[in-house]
């Protein structure tokens, strides 16, 4: 009766054990994120990538759909290349999408924002490996604030 | 001459005393397997080194979470990002409180009970009986319940996590008004399962390896004596919760840097 006793508290443990971490999977953690299906990877030239980082989540319209994957320099120049992969949900972006470094909020994390291009005759869609053509640089508010007075010196 | 000696002879007793627990542990898990015989002893020692510790796990966790959520929101509604008290007490708890602290009650509950238990076997003569019945203590005594605490200790630290979160959850939503979705959609997009639930089990698999090593290791070559005794598990304590915490900034560094 007392091997018996225990074996049944041992199992209790067990299956507590067992809730918990169905608990932490499925209400805590988020597993759904957008990269874990198939993905497809498209690369962007900047000339400055400001806080942007590996993870950094890749948004259209403000919906995630893929993630930075490598930040790197290339070339002689050592212009900041950026690799992204994106859903294969989402795998009809044309080759006149724009690709721009946005922060959320105003001292929120930085972001990929992908606006679509126009789609006509002769335009391609993008495809695992192809490059974005035009894209905006991360602004730098010392930048900014160095534009301004330098405007303000010229009136 | 006599300053260098001293610091030569107590770093070889360190060495030593290492050595003859690494030789200790081996002993016992290394050997051929013996489930028929095995499984009754680690099921029993998981009743004593696990199920015993469940209510005190449960209900510190469940304190923790409340303290955590309730220190967070009046912090973070100065600031006006009250929804950023899911993350906050998920990931404090995942990362760093579950792990650390059900490893330290795990020592103060558990460990100090089997090193008084297996001192006290030494002391009444029941290993020199064992072996003298060609019993090996070592695969007999120890074995369950190294296991024992290895494998309950991860179990024990997941479910101070959970009831933990649930704590916080019951203090900012339903006492102080933090909003219901936001609290979890906030933690998901931001809690990571492989980055911070697995890390977090990994860290608690290595203080278990440790705590349950260090109180079996005091208890078997514990002084036979009562005063013996009580210096052994008082070392099993203060051992334990240091190298824990020793162990928890080495793996924070490695984890999370």
């Amino acid at each position: 009766m007392e091997t018996r006793k225990t074996e049944i508290l041992v199992g209790v443990f067990v299956a507590a054990t067992i809730v918990a971490l169905v608990f932490l999977a499925l209400r805590v953690a988020s597993n759904t994120d957008i990269t874990r299906g198939s993905t497809y990877t498209l690369s962007a030239t900047f000339d400055n990538i400001g806080g942007l980082k590996v993870r950094s989540p890749v948004k259209i319209g403000g919906v995630t759909v893929g993630r930075v994957s490598r930040i790197y320099l290339e070339g002689e120049y050592y212009v900041p290349v950026v690799e992204v992969q994106i859903s294969t949900d989402y795998d009809a972006l044309p080759e006149t999408s724009t690709v721009s470094v946005l922060t959320s909020g105003l001292l929120g994390e930085q972001y990929l924002g992908v606006e679509p291009g126009f789609i006509d005759d002769g335009i391609m869609m993008l495809e695992d490996g192809d490059s974005f053509m035009n894209t905006n640089s991360a602004m730098v508010l010392e930048e900014l604030i160095g534009q301004f007075l330098f405007s303000q010196r010229e009136n | 001459m006599d300053k260098l000696a001293k610091l030569g002879r107590s770093s070889l007793d360190i060495f030593s005393g290492m050595g003859a627990a690494l030789i200790m542990l081996l002993q016992s898990i290394i050997g051929k397997p013996q489930p028929a015989k095995s499984f009754p002893l680690f099921l029993r020692q998981m009743y004593v080194v696990g199920v015993q510790s469940m209510l005190i796990i449960i209900i510190s966790g469940m304190f923790i979470g409340m303290v955590l959520g309730l220190q967070g929101y009046t912090i973070l509604v100065d600031f006006g990002a009250e929804q950023a008290l899911g993350p906050m007490v998920a990931l404090s708890l995942l990362r760093e409180l579950g792990p650390v602290v059900t490893a330290l009650l795990f020592a103060g509950r558990a460990g100090s009970a089997l090193t008084a238990e297996i001192g006290l076997m030494r002391a009444t003569e029941q290993l020199s009986s064992l072996e003298m019945m060609a019993v090996d203590p070592l695969r007999r005594v120890v074995a369950p319940r190294f296991w024992a605490g290895f494998v309950s200790m991860p179990m024990l630290a997941l479910m101070f996590t959970a009831v933990g979160i649930i704590g916080g959850y019951w203090v900012g939503v339903q006492w102080l008004g933090v909003d219901d979705g936001a609290f979890w959609s906030v933690m998901q997009a931001s809690v990571d399962w492989r980055a911070d639930v697995m890390n977090g089990v990994i860290k608690s698999l290595v203080f278990a390896f440790v705590v349950t090593w260090i109180a079996l290791y005091k208890g078997y070559t514990a002084e036979p004596t009562s005063a013996g005794i009580s210096a052994a598990t008082t070392s099993t304590v203060v051992t334990g919760s240091l190298a824990v915490l020793g162990l928890d900034f080495v793996l924070t560094a490695i984890m999370f840097s």
